[in-house]
């Protein structure tokens, strides 16, 4: 009787927590979709701010965190495949192995704002790119990076040695191995885990504050060289900096309701990709 | 005189401390069908994968002794593996199609080998007939490898391995994942190769290794007990430990 009690108490407990849980992710979203689904509308997403950001849209600022994770991607994507590729098809075990994967594992652990005073000091003042949204997009690629390696390399590692096996003993060279069989085969699960990396990156503030994003820039951003708005930061600064808090309160939660639904978007072409992949095999 | 096809002399082979393989000295000859016997660890495996380099992979495995294909020699540090590899082709022990269509996991090793474009359907189409696929895929080689039975499977396999037109053909326990219906056409295929290849198969069947080969080497801890013609090593073994395997008295 004692031990149906405690078993019974123990789900309580179990369950209770995972309610408690949702229950907050559910408050939040009701709290940002509530106030900001009325701000949303087509207007919304493809004016430019007007009369000093109390009315109009976020189309820079959309356009500028596209530009930034097309950024991301194009640097972060084929670094990170070909590091990931080189530790665990090539290296062989060794001291030095286990020291790149520890500093890789690290890297993942800085803080975020510690990326963006490492992207003031490389791209926008060593290498002369200034603030820009070169240097906020090279800068959110190399906090990317360490995922994409972590994660492509465990989608490599799920795949059996027999397929590897198979191309070898036709004939085939490692490199013809790797690009024809072990890639194609773990391609869910690197693309799975670059859509996560990114889904995070496109929502990063801190790394971008001091490569280039901008308050307010008139028109669009149409060049590498040239600063941004970026949703994050645009958020912060509606509900933080800007002179008539309350009167732009609902354009910052109509923000807010964009940014997550763009991040949700990805999360859920992730999902769908890995319930794809797992119903194939 | 019989050709010696495929041959090891003084090969020692060793992971790292372990002593896998010790001295074996072994001819296989020209198209006869060779069974490696021999308890589980006894080494088998890792003899046949030393004929086509398969331990190049492997950063702890150390191989010393000659390994000869007629008379090259398959660890000279001149030779492409990649060659060595079409000239020595190797079937697993779990069917292993690569996650392309049928027909395409036929024509990839043609593709890496540079065989001239306009032979390649005719070639397909040959080596899935020697494999005694070809009736039962005909109307769909587009269809993704894996969709196929396990024992078609297996027999892509060797259809894969059989286009290259290789010497030598190395079979690790190809039956071993299949039921019987499947392993008697493996078999049947075997003995229908043997005309043009040389083959060299692990088995755990004693029974297949008294059907299918023309000699059988009884193998026990890293060493090669037993070589002799399949009927000899059977049912007048000269060594007490091959009696009492192929007895059934241990293994």
């Amino acid at each position: 009787m004692k031990k149906k009690l405690t078993h019974f108490l123990n789900w309580v407990l179990l369950v209770g927590s995972t309610c408690i849980v949702c229950l907050f992710l559910g408050i939040i979203l009701f709290d940002i979709f509530s106030k900001g689904f009325s701000s949303v509308s087509w207007n919304f997403i493809s004016q430019p701010p007007e009369q000093g950001m109390t009315k109009g849209g976020i189309l820079p600022a959309l356009i500028g965190t596209l530009w930034l994770t097309l950024i991301t991607t194009l640097f972060a994507v084929p670094f990170g495949i070909g590091c990931a590729v080189y530790l665990n098809e090539y290296a062989k075990p060794s001291l030095l192995t286990n020291i790149i994967r520890a500093s890789i594992r690290n890297l993942a652990g800085i803080p975020s704002i510690i990326y963006g005073l490492f992207g003031l000091a490389l791209f926008v003042q060593g290498l002369r790119m200034g603030t820009s949204v070169l240097s906020a997009g090279l800068t959110l690629g190399l906090l990317s990076l360490p995922y994409i390696i972590t994660t492509t390399e465990e989608a490599l590692k799920r795949i059996p040695n027999s397929m590897r096996e198979a191309t070898l003993a036709l004939g085939a060279t490692q490199f013809e191995t790797i690009k024809d069989v072990v890639l194609p085969k773990a391609l869910p699960g690197i693309l799975t885990g670059i859509i996560l990396t990114l889904s995070r990156a496109a929502g990063e503030t801190a790394p971008i504050l001091f490569t280039g994003v901008a308050f307010y820039i008139n028109g669009l951003t149409s060049s590498l060289n040239q600063e941004f708005m970026a949703l994050p930061y645009h958020l912060y600064m509606l509900s933080t900096q800007h002179q008539s808090i309350q009167q732009v309160r609902p354009l910052a939660y109509g923000t807010a309701v964009v940014l997550i639904v763009l991040v949700f978007g990805l999360n859920l072409i992730a999902f769908y990709i890995r319930f794809k992949q797992r119903t194939q095999d | 005189m019989d050709q010696i096809k495929l041959s090891a002399h003084s090969l020692n082979l060793s992971f790292g401390e372990k002593q896998i393989l010790k001295n074996i000295n072994i001819d296989f000859i020209k198209n006869q069908v060779i069974s490696l016997i021999g308890p589980s660890g006894c080494g088998k495996s890792t003899l046949l994968r030393s004929f086509n380099r398969m331990h190049d992979l492997s950063p702890d495995a150390h191989v010393k002794g000659t390994l000869k294909l007629d008379n090259l020699d398959l660890y000279d540090k001149n030779i492409s593996v990649t060659e060595i590899r079409k000239r020595i082709g190797m079937v697993f022990q779990k069917p292993n199609p690569l996650p392309k269509s049928i027909y395409e996991n036929l024509s990839y090793g043609l593709n890496i080998h540079e065989f001239p474009k306009n032979e390649i359907p005719d070639l397909i189409e040959k080596a899935l007939k020697e494999s005694y696929l070809w009736d039962e895929v005909k109307d769909e080689l587009k269809k993704p490898a894996v969709k196929l039975s396990g024992g078609q499977q297996q027999r892509l396999c060797i259809a894969r391995t059989v286009v290259l037109r290789p010497e030598v053909i190395l079979m690790d326990e190809p039956c071993s994942a299949l039921d019987p219906i499947s392993t008697g056409k493996i078999e049947e295929l075997i003995m229908s190769l043997k005309k043009d290849y040389t083959i060299v198969i692990v088995t755990h069947n004693m029974q297949q290794a008294q059907r299918i080969s023309d000699k059988v080497a009884f193998m026990y801890l890293g060493e090669v007990i037993e070589f002799d013609s399949t009927e000899n090593v059977f049912k007048n073994p000269q060594q007490e430990l091959t009696r009492n395997y192929v007895g059934g008295h241990f293994g």
